[in-house]
């Protein structure tokens, strides 16, 4: 039962969307796949006067992949996300982290926009968007902007979206010549857990971008670490070198689902599977998108 | 809060309900609509037991408001068909369910599952059943009937299962 009162729009076009939200300010809240949203209303943590439901606008239902860039609507289900030929070809990092995320009756209704809208520590979306370095664009009376990935956190549950302003869409550019990623997620178990700790590393030629969720007030990127693992040192000592500067790039806090010391520890491993799988998977040899790199240590846990 | 007047199509039926935007849509089927197989569990999206099919796909019917199901079409375990489905009467053949609180959401789970992968493996069968939770059967006896489904390689025949040696057959 949710007991906070308010009243529910269902605008057709984005620009009602916006007149609704410039009306009504903070006191409206974005209703898309409302799996977070619901819960949130179930608990009192937020107590909007109005509810903006967004799936009756049918531009922000639109995913698509045009000249190397996928756009993923504000709509676009996780789902969706996952069915498109255009990303398990191109963005196969989306299906591996995709396949972990909650469970099929989440992912029907959860939209990727919505999952880094929430802004929780554990967002499983955020470390994928990070290292492909995407950008957000964001509407509002006071016209469009663009927001990228690198600003987009704030602290938890906190973006840089301004009040009055809905979030579009997401775009994500292929990166470009020969590459290879990995999303490495530790769960307690390997049924539907969130987050103890993720990464998402991402390789070509000639960058390097890692990215951690779960262990920071928000998803971070790691620029020492992607630093020391671009660096002319030999694989094995970058590598080295890579995870004793895990400590400077993350904050792990202690709760329900792990201790701080087992984060911080279990970062180590996840960090170097993630790496070897990525220079693996570069030469062709790794496995395929969407093997989980930590079940062995989900199925010790589970006392298999 | 203003009342809104809804219409969906709910095993077939079309059904039209006046809701509040705070109505939860788990709750108006259970209690406007008298539809009792999606149960109330967690009410937080963690157990399934609440599983329905919205526009063909599972969803936790305790996460959804009524009134975003406008126009919507529903299916509950009441609708699946005229007589048992092949992976019903499997759930039946193999004891999949003891206390039966979880069986709506697991059947219907499995259901999607078997539309979009009709010769799951185990690994598929159990990631596919992930988010519904069963207390008492430890998911063996549910991934035995959902194997038998798949094995008989289609999900419209019916299926014929053949677990033998448990203690009700």
């Amino acid at each position: 039962m949710i007991s906070t009162e308010f009243e529910y729009a269902r605008p057709k076009t984005l620009r009602e969307a916006v007149r609704l939200l410039g009306r009504h300010g903070k006191s409206a809240r974005i209703l898309a796949g409302g799996t977070d949203l619901i819960g949130w209303l179930r608990d009192d943590l937020v107590k909007p006067d109005i509810l903006i439901d967004i799936k009756g606008i049918g531009s922000l239902g639109k995913l698509s992949f045009r000249q190397n860039m996928l756009r993923i609507g504000a709509g676009v289900t996780i789902t969706e996300l996952t069915e498109s030929r255009a990303v398990r070809t191109h963005f196969p990092l989306f299906v591996e982290m995709a396949g972990m995320l909650a469970c099929t009756g989440i992912r029907n209704r959860a939209t990727v926009v919505g999952n880094i809208c929430s802004a929780v520590p554990c967002c499983d979306n955020g470390p994928v968007l990070m290292v492909y370095e995407a950008v957000l664009q964001v509407t509002g009376q006071e016209g469009d902007r663009e927001i990228p990935m690198s600003e987009w956190f704030k602290g938890p549950r906190q973006t840089a979206l301004r009040p009055g302003e809905i979030v579009t869409g997401v775009t994500v550019p292929k990166p470009a010549g020969r590459h290879a990623a990995c999303f490495a997620k530790l769960k307690r178990y390997r049924g539907e857990d969130l987050a103890q700790a993720s990464v998402a590393v991402l390789r070509s030629d000639s960058i390097c971008r890692v990215a951690f969720g779960s262990v920071a007030p928000t998803p971070v990127r790691a620029p020492n670490i992607e630093r020391i693992l671009t660096s002319r040192m030999p694989p094995e000592a970058a590598l080295e070198a890579a995870i004793d500067a895990i400590p400077k790039e993350t904050s792990p806090i202690t709760d329900l689902r792990s201790s701080k010391e087992y984060r911080g520890r279990m970062l180590g491993v996840m960090l170097e599977r993630a790496v070897k799988t990525v220079a693996s998977r570069l030469e062709g040899s790794g496995p395929a998108y969407g093997v989980n790199v930590l079940d062995d240590y989900t199925a010790d846990a589970e006392g298999k | 809060m203003k009342k809104h007047e809804i219409t969906m199509k709910v095993n077939g039926e079309v059904r039209s309900v006046i809701v509040e935007p705070n109505d939860v849509l788990l709750d108006v089927l259970r209690e406007k609509l008298g539809i009792k197989s999606p149960k109330i569990g967690c009410e937080r999206g963690d157990c399934g037991a609440c599983t329905i099919l919205l526009n063909g796909r599972t969803v936790r019917s305790c996460l959804v408001l009524a009134i975003e199901a406008d126009g919507c079409e529903i299916v509950t375990v009441e609708g699946l068909g005229e007589t048992l489905t092949p992976l019903q009467q499997a759930f039946l053949d193999n004891n999949a369910f003891q206390c039966g609180f979880c069986a709506p959401g697991m059947i219907l789970t499995a259901t999607e599952l078997l539309q979009k992968n009709p010769t799951p493996d185990d690994d598929e069968i159990k990631e596919g059943i992930s988010g519904n939770l069963c207390r008492c059967t430890g998911y063996q006896p549910i991934v035995d009937a959902i194997r038998t489904v798949s094995r008989s390689g289609k999900s419209g025949g019916r299926g014929k299962s053949g677990r033998s040696g448990r203690p009700h057959e």
